[in-house]
């Protein structure tokens, strides 16, 4: 790849006067030695998996095979749509849709990873509920998932991505970064107000534990993918009225890589702190214990 | 850099709920299992750090079992694997480790068949991508994310250019490679990833090498064999 950091890839941009997602397709291509054409159609079949996961999710009072979660996308796509809802139907829409897929995940039905299958709802939630407000068409869509890529591959090789190595940080925070700035590009904004986009979400994610209870993708997973859609949203229209990220976008990237790095054990998805060791998480611990010896 | 391209951060397509205990445990299982070459009779799955703490609730023994046989990532028989596994005569041992690995994501494969076995440690690194870190005693790193062979061999001088030299002349470009041996002109192992897939024709070659004992292919993407 041409870029390593997000003021590289702006600059890339702005040389070639090209978008983060033209750019990032281009590498793609280059990287894998395939065809653009061929690497547009297989993020195509991820859009269509994704948008799947969104279908099957708000309609589903499926239980995850733990039993502990289920339902939730359903309850609050109904709210939203019918009561005055704080969030309005929007917002609302975005926050269910990425509930719906982050319950189909914890039911193991098929998603796609954006960037790990904990934080698999946020981009779809974003995407889809936005692709319905303003009519755009498929092939926008994948564009944005592009641009969410290069977003992403920046944080991924500077930081991490994985809960275990940084925490809820590196896997929700990523992808809010992800989806806002994508979202940025998609309604039109230039990729400087995109790169601001992921430093302003990440920002208000810096310290997040993966305290997940009983070790499972879960609580407080799912609810936390709902509230990211809503993050994401927030930022791309902080970022599209022209705030900036005082503290350039890298460098909130490096602090994230920081903090997850201090982070002690029990913090990172090994179910040893947080929520997990409440005593409420404790109880569900051990009936999950039990329900599995007696199957 | 640890993830290469676009679709090591959107995607895998995959059947949930984890991708780095989950996915990343399917491409575990998988590169173990095609450096075996079929199915083991016998299967231990070693499981450290966060993987021990949390592996029943996310899966990841169903995944690991799930990629032995071969699956992908999104292959919805994954929560029956087990299952599968052990109709089809495998025998499945699950473990903790005690001690710490270096990742926490890591586990250990060891896979047998009569006299035949192999042991394998990598780790999942996050978004489904996973580092391979040994090989029957070897200390190699690889991904799993390129068409790749993997070379036992004697260490002796001229074998790497033999082996590249073989490559070379098919037209074969070498993106990484990694060495390692056991001692001094001793059993070594030679890892190697490539831009594009390695026929069966051209691994014979390899493996006809003089002081080469053995060759194993592994390409997650295009489908494989020995």
């Amino acid at each position: 790849m041409k870029f390593r950091t997000l003021k590289q890839l702006e600059r890339l941009c702005a040389d070639e006067g090209k978008p983060i997602s033209a750019i990032m397709l281009e590498e793609q291509a280059r990287e894998s030695g395939l065809a653009a054409e061929q690497e547009w159609d297989k993020m195509k079949s991820y859009y269509g998996i994704m948008k799947e996961a969104v279908r099957k999710g708000i309609v589903s009072e499926r239980l995850s095979r733990s039993g502990l979660t289920g339902g939730d996308a359903k309850k609050v796509h109904e709210y939203t749509r019918r009561e005055e809802a704080s969030l309005g139907p929007h917002a609302g829409a975005a926050m269910a849709y990425s509930l719906a897929v982050s319950e189909v995940n914890a039911s193991m039905g098929r998603i796609v990873a954006t960037p790990t299958a904990g934080s698999c709802g946020i981009i779809p939630g974003v995407f889809v509920s936005s692709q319905e407000r303003f009519g755009w068409d498929d092939d926008h869509m994948v564009a944005g998932l592009f641009c969410a890529g290069a977003l992403g591959y920046v944080i991924a090789n500077n930081a991490f991505i994985s809960g275990a190595e940084g925490g809820c940080q590196a896997e929700v925070g990523s992808a809010i970064g992800m989806a806002a700035g994508a979202l940025v590009e998609l309604k039109g904004g230039s990729p400087a107000q995109a790169v601001h986009a992921v430093g302003l979400a990440l920002k208000n994610t810096l310290g997040l534990i993966c305290d997940p209870v009983g070790g499972l993708v879960e609580i407080p997973c799912i609810v936390r993918n709902g509230f990211g859609a809503v993050n994401a949203l927030a930022a791309a229209d902080m970022a599209l009225a022209g705030v900036r990220s005082a503290i350039p976008s890298d460098e909130v990237i490096q602090v994230m890589l920081e903090v997850g790095s201090a982070m002690p054990d029990i913090h990172r998805e090994t179910a040893g702190g947080g929520l997990a060791q409440t005593p409420t998480g404790k109880e569900i611990m051990k009936q999950l214990a039990g329900a599995r010896k007696k199957r | 850099m640890r993830f290469k391209d676009v679709f090591s951060i959107i995607g895998p397509g995959m059947i949930g709920p984890s991708s780095s205990h989950t996915a990343g445990a399917v491409r575990l299982g998988r590169v173990a299992g095609l450096l075996f070459g079929g199915l083991p009779k016998r299967a231990e799955i070693m499981f450290y750090g966060s993987f021990a703490a949390t592996y029943a609730g996310h899966g990841t023994d169903l995944a690991a079992v799930a990629g032995l046989l071969g699956f992908d990532t999104d292959d919805e028989r994954i929560p029956d694997a087990i299952e599968l596994a052990e109709q089809a005569g495998m025998r499945i041992a699950f473990r903790k480790a005690s001690v710490p690995a270096a990742h926490p994501n890591t586990l250990t494969v060891a896979l047998r068949k009569g006299r035949r076995h192999v042991r394998m440690t990598g780790c999942s690194i996050g978004g489904g991508s996973i580092e391979v870190s040994e090989v029957d005693g070897f200390e190699l790193k690889f991904t799993g994310n390129y068409p790749t062979l993997i070379v036992f061999h004697d260490d002796r001088p001229g074998m790497l250019a033999a082996i590249t030299r073989l490559l070379g002349d098919a037209g074969v470009n070498i993106g990484y490679m990694d060495v390692d041996r056991k001692s001094r002109l001793g059993e070594a192992a030679t890892v190697i990833e490539s831009d594009a897939a390695i026929p069966a024709e051209l691994r014979k070659r390899v493996g006809r090498i003089a002081d080469v004992k053995s060759v194993g292919y592994i390409d997650l993407n295009g489908g494989a064999a020995n």
